[in-house]
């Protein structure tokens, strides 16, 4: 009982129970079509043409695609609870990031390469680099000329994509390159960007536990001007929560770019935002700014991705899925809604009583 | 007061940023043109500058015939050679203005640089439409102000006020694949065909032709097509829906058809990563459709199996009707740009659409050479 008193709880209940929930339906239809119930959930070594032996398997889809939204919903995580707004602008600067390195890997109006123009690490810095110059002008905005975070990151949110498409000279930028592929394949048998996700929220993860930036951050977040006379200085907390999610930005960027081996500008993080925004939401996280907990936004962008997955792996339909998905999405969003959680609480409460009367 | 300072700083240089940008590229796209005309001019003969001095009189004080271009965007290698065709064809050597808008696949800009065009008062305006309805109100506005509308590569369902349309007819060229597909499957003696089918971004005209026109080959011969999802005509979708059916249809597939060939390299990597040997020879045939250069680099490499153009160059053919226009005449409402059908030399095989016999290209040095 008192386990159970434990995990009724926990903070992360709701999106653990949604995320089980919607891998649960392939269980369901995996069985009910004949086949083995856990095949979704199996992961196997596979003989691959390129990368030698690799893991393989639905569960490895997830946690692989899922990548970028997960880095993506960190940043979001600090920026939503800092400044109580949102960051529309995170999908659009991972293309601009995308395309400044590949505009450096293979050097300015080149279309399609194998060799690169400048070592590697050039490119990944100046993508990382153009990821904080963007967060740095988001943060200014917001937390120096107080502008409200939609209206100051939607600047952003057109421009950097179209900025991204002048780096590229108007045109999909290949940079054909292993030692560049090497980031969107394998290490070993495991995914890369798979490892470069858990690097990041490790170390986003000891920063918060080991100094109290996550605590500064929320207070900044719950009562900024309570912060400041605590002794905060509110606005370059703000400012810092835009610059790392505009780091992270270029991170996701760069993950996404080497998967493909090339800036393509126009799809690269094309409403990735509002994936990153939907996750912060599922992990449960008030978009009102404050409290956070950023295990609940990771596990919230690979709801998403599993919802993506399922789909595929259920064979539905490209035209009727966009529906099932926001279906999914409703029922996530309205289980983790206060009044309905209200509402259950009260009814196994009355339930109780009446157990006791009897 | 320092923090204040370094803010001020710090937004301006992100302006100046945006503004170095702005201005960089701005002129950008027009030397690359001019750069290339000049090279161009003395290898085709003397005949492009004597139509040049006939048409500089033909047109009044101005000279230059200005067309207006509403482009869909710049999402692959085969909108990136359109746009080129139509910078090289209107060129002001050639005698025109071109007023080039890339609307970024948003249909609201797009309307918007129409009504911009109309203002600016150009002669003529084209229009490559990303989506096929909503058009009637703009096309009035367009009519109102005498200016003929071209319509290029996609269609307009909902208003027939446009002069012509340009492009390539979809449906024939997912016949053209299946027939093809049905004649080298009896080659080969390949009896049973098990499809998969990575759509392009679903309702453009394009998707619709070319799986519509598979399909009606396929329900005929009997064919089993497994599943279809959309790639959004990007590698990155390509990749995420083959690494699926890899999964789902594991050893029950034996045909990939990509609907463009961004979606063919994604699905290539996919089945490298789960072992699937695809192209001439090897388990899986891969089609694909748009046979840009380096969807042909693929044929020849021996990993496309066979590529099915839809011709870019659009440009020359809408020419021709500005040119018919400008003399008075009627153009046709609906001209086709001829399409190649590309493959090596053990691929190729002949196969007739509808009743026509077609020939196909082998991939050579030359022919990629040739191509956009």
């Amino acid at each position: 009982m008192k386990i159970w008193n434990k995990i009724k709880s926990w903070p992360l209940l709701l999106p653990v129970v949604a995320l089980i929930l919607v891998m649960a339906v392939n269980i369901i239809h995996d069985a009910a079509v004949g086949d083995n119930p856990l095949s979704f959930f199996m992961i196997s070594l596979r003989d691959t043409t390129t990368n030698g032996t690799i893991l393989f398997g639905r569960i490895i889809d997830i946690i692989n695609r899922g990548s970028e939204v997960a880095i993506l919903a960190i940043g979001m995580t600090l920026v939503v609870s800092a400044s109580a707004g949102t960051d529309i602008s995170v999908g659009s600067v991972m293309s601009l990031c995308a395309s400044f390195m590949c505009m450096n890997l293979a050097g300015y109006g080149v279309s399609s390469t194998t060799t690169l123009a400048k070592p590697l690490i050039v490119g990944l810095l100046a993508a990382v680099l153009m990821g904080a110059l963007c967060g740095a002008f988001n943060g200014t905005l917001v937390s120096h000329l107080s502008i409200q975070p939609m209206v100051a990151t939607l600047i952003l949110y057109s421009a950097a994509r179209a900025i991204g498409l002048l780096l590229c000279n108007d045109l999909i930028v290949y940079v054909r390159n292993p030692s560049f592929a090497f980031i969107g394949a394998f290490t070993g048998p495991i995914p890369t960007p798979i490892l470069i996700t858990v690097v990041c929220i490790i170390l986003i993860s000891v920063v918060l536990k080991k100094t109290a930036l996550g605590m500064y951050i929320q207070s900044v977040g719950i009562n900024a001007k309570a912060s400041r006379i605590a002794g905060l200085n509110s606005r370059r907390l703000r400012f810092l929560a835009y610059l790392l999610c505009g780091v992270f930005a270029s991170l996701a960027g760069i993950v996404a770019s080497s998967r493909i081996t090339s800036a393509d500008s126009n799809n690269i993080g094309l409403y990735l935002e509002m994936d990153a925004i939907l996750s912060v939401a599922l992990g449960g996280n008030s978009l009102g700014g404050g409290k956070f907990n950023l295990a609940g936004s990771i596990i919230g962008a690979y709801t998403i991705q599993a919802i993506t997955t399922t789909l595929y792996a259920l064979g539905v339909s490209s035209i009727q899925a966009p529906v099932y998905k926001a279906i999914i999405v409703i029922i996530i969003v309205v289980i983790e809604a206060p009044p309905f959680k209200a509402f259950i609480r009260k009814h196994s409460a009355a339930r109780a009583t009446k157990g006791v009367k009897a | 007061m320092k923090k204040k300072v370094l803010a001020v700083l710090l937004a301006a240089s992100m302006v100046a940023a945006l503004v170095g940008c702005g201005s960089a590229a701005a002129p950008a796209p027009a030397p690359a043109p001019a750069a290339e005309e000049p090279a161009a001019a003395p290898a085709d003969d003397a005949a492009p500058a004597e139509e040049v001095a006939e048409e500089a009189p033909a047109e009044d004080a101005g000279g230059l015939i200005k067309v207006g271009f509403a482009q869909v965007g710049h999402e692959s290698d085969w909108r990136t050679a359109s746009t080129k065709s139509c910078q090289d064809v209107f060129s002001e050597a050639n005698g025109y203005d071109l007023s080039f808008v890339d609307c970024d696949n948003d249909e609201a800009a797009q309307k918007e640089a129409v009504r911009s065009f109309i203002e600016q008062g150009v002669d003529y305006i084209i229009i490559d439409p990303i989506i096929a309805t909503g058009w009637d109100t703009v096309l009035t506005e367009c009519e109102d102000a005498g200016i003929p509308v071209i319509v290029i590569d996609r269609t307009i369902d909902d208003s027939d006020k446009y002069v012509s349309w340009v492009g390539s007819d979809f449906l024939t060229e997912g016949k053209a694949a299946a027939e093809w597909l049905k004649a080298y499957a009896a080659a080969q003696g390949i009896s049973e065909i098990n499809a998969l089918i990575i759509q392009g971004t679903i309702g453009s005209s394009a998707q619709i032709g070319r799986t519509d026109g598979f399909q009606e080959v396929a329900d005929r011969e009997g064919w089993t097509v497994l599943d279809k999802q959309t790639g959004d005509f990007t590698e990155a979708g390509g990749q995420e829906v083959m690494e699926s059916f890899c999964k789902s249809y594991a050893g029950k597939f034996n045909v990939v058809v990509c609907e463009n060939d961004n979606e063919a390299f994604g699905a290539m990597t996919a089945m490298d990563n789960a072992g699937v040997t695809y192209g001439p020879g090897n388990d899986v045939i891969l089609i694909s459709y748009d046979a840009c250069t380096a969807g042909l680099k693929d044929v020849q490499a021996g990993k496309i199996t066979a590529d099915f153009e839809c011709n870019p160059l659009a440009a020359p053919t809408v020419e021709g009707v500005i040119q018919t226009l400008q003399s008075g005449g009627t153009p046709e409402r609906e001209i086709l740009v001829p399409d190649n059908w590309y493959a090596l030399a053990d691929q190729i095989v002949p196969f007739a659409v509808d009743g026509k016999d077609m020939s196909m290209i082998e991939v050579t040095d030359a022919v990629i050479e040739a191509q956009y």
